[in-house]
């Protein structure tokens, strides 16, 4: 049975280090706060990190860091308070109930689930925004998802980095 | 007897009974913010936590443009200063203008009775960058509270009102354009005199003049300045020009769309107005329910465009 392309992938990985988690989690926040030209083109990095930990760690990180995260992206970037923070809730939910599933998959087929995760996460942030009296401002703002989707593979393997790295070998050991 | 499970297959509680804490402590949020306003606490609370991921997103770009800047060749700069001296004379002339006209006008008010009119505090900022909110038209500008910006106050560019402080946050402020959907400004049209309030158009970068008459007297190219009577805004900074008006006798109302006057969606630096600076003091003798009314209703109208600071 294949579950990741290439053969590296198939390596047990080493166990995942809290510092991996928390400085990729404020590196999403630094890329989020990024300032963009056009916003609605741009991924947002957060939801994607968010995802990747939910999928990986669902014990580690879950809907508490997703709704902590969303409440701080509310007050950095100045919008309603709550609405990402709702938005992110339920999307580490959904991620967290598609974690068994999305990792038997090739990188490509989970970006696919990563889109739909991360398209229903804006489309949660648009309901709310809407119904607080908002316009709608275009279907540009479903690219920002895709685009993040995308990203996933590359995602994945740079944050998988560190767990995949060798132990050190000891060159006087007999086995 | 008990069978729960040994504290090691400990996981919390389920994922269901999480999801509707936090979908609920978020919609619990999204009211208090949306309905009621008592989120500001919080919000500003946070933002002091998140400014420094703020600043250090912005600081590549900053670098940038001074390294950029730099670099800037010597008869760029020169041609520049050439181009500024000339400005400058011409500008000082006309304030020279300005001033004398302030000054006359003053001796007249002071004749009729009139109050006179308070010059008004300046403070100058840059543009960092637009909002991150796809659903709102607002900036962020580099001076916050900590520098004398208060929520409320107008924002001016060279060529006109760019929109008003909306959050002054403690180094930064939210400035919410006059084309978001949610912003309106008192305007008057510098032929005839004639009131009315015009609001954002959204996404399409123009206002709108609403619940004017079919048969109101506005033809396309007519400019549009402040008319002062909210007491946010001072009167006779250029707005817009009427750009387009359609009558259909099947409304009521005819639909008037304007083009805003200052670069709303470009431009670097922008000034903001001290809105408490201008509030004219209310009289001494005042009786305590004429102190409850706003001042906007004893300001002097003008119809002059020639305040612009």
């Amino acid at each position: 049975m294949q579950l990741h392309d290439s053969p590296a992938a198939r390596r047990i990985l080493l166990p995942v280090r809290a510092s991996t988690i928390l400085g990729s989690l404020a590196l999403a926040l630094l890329a989020n706060f990024l300032p963009w030209n056009n916003v609605a083109l741009a991924p947002d990095f957060v939801a994607l990190v968010l995802v990747f930990w939910c999928v990986r760690e669902p014990r580690l990180v879950g809907l508490g860091a997703g709704w902590l995260l969303g409440v701080l992206i509310d007050v950095g970037n100045g919008v309603l308070m709550g609405q990402h923070a709702l938005a992110y809730s339920l999307l580490a939910f959904a991620a967290i109930t598609l974690s068994r599933r999305v990792l038997w998959f090739p990188l490509w087929s989970q970006a696919l689930h990563v889109a739909a995760l991360l398209l229903f996460a804006q489309g949660v942030s648009a309901l709310v925004r809407l119904a607080a009296g908002a316009e709608f401002p275009g279907w540009s703002i479903a690219v920002g998802p895709l685009i993040g989707a995308a990203l996933w593979p590359v995602v994945s393997v740079a944050l998988l980095m560190r767990q995949r790295m060798p132990v050190d070998v000891d060159e006087t050991r007999a086995i | 007897m008990e069978h729960s499970p040994p504290p090691f297959f400990n996981r919390g509680p389920a994922p269901l009974v999480r999801l509707a804490f936090f979908a609920s402590l978020s919609l619990a949020l999204l009211v208090l913010d949306a309905r009621f306003r008592y989120a500001e606490g919080l919000r500003s609370v946070l933002a002091l936590a998140v400014y420094p991921l703020q600043s250090l997103a912005t600081l590549p770009a900053a670098v940038g443009e001074r390294i950029a800047g730099y670099f800037a060749s010597q008869s760029q700069l020169r041609e520049e200063n050439a181009e500024l001296r000339a400005k400058l004379l011409e500008l000082s002339q006309a304030a020279q203008r300005y001033e004398a006209a302030q000054a006359e006008s003053g001796q007249l008010r002071r004749l009729v009775g009139a109050a006179e009119r308070l010059p008004l505090k300046a403070t100058a900022a840059e543009i960092l960058y637009n909002g991150r909110d796809p659903y709102a038209r607002k900036v962020v500008i580099d001076k916050g509270s900590s520098g004398g910006v208060r929520a409320g106050s107008p924002v001016v560019d060279a060529q006109g009102v760019v929109g008003q402080v909306t959050r002054a946050h403690a180094l930064s402020s939210e400035v919410t354009l006059l084309t978001d959907k949610e912003q309106a400004i008192p305007v008057q049209v510098v032929r005839n005199g004639l009131r009315a309030v015009a609001f954002g158009a959204g996404a399409s970068g123009m206002l709108e003049l609403r619940f004017m008459a079919a048969n109101a007297d506005i033809q396309n190219g007519d400019r549009l300045v402040t008319s002062g009577i909210d007491g946010t805004y001072p009167p006779g900074l250029p707005v817009a020009t009427v750009a387009r008006v359609e009558r259909d006798a099947a409304y009521a109302f005819a639909r008037i769309v304007c083009q805003p006057a200052a670069g709303i969606e470009s431009g670097g630096y922008v000034l903001v107005l001290d809105a408490q600076a201008k509030r004219i003091p209310y009289p001494e003798e005042a009786s305590p329910e004429r102190d409850k009314r706003p001042g906007k209703f004893r300001k002097p109208r003008r119809k002059d465009a020639d305040a612009a600071p």
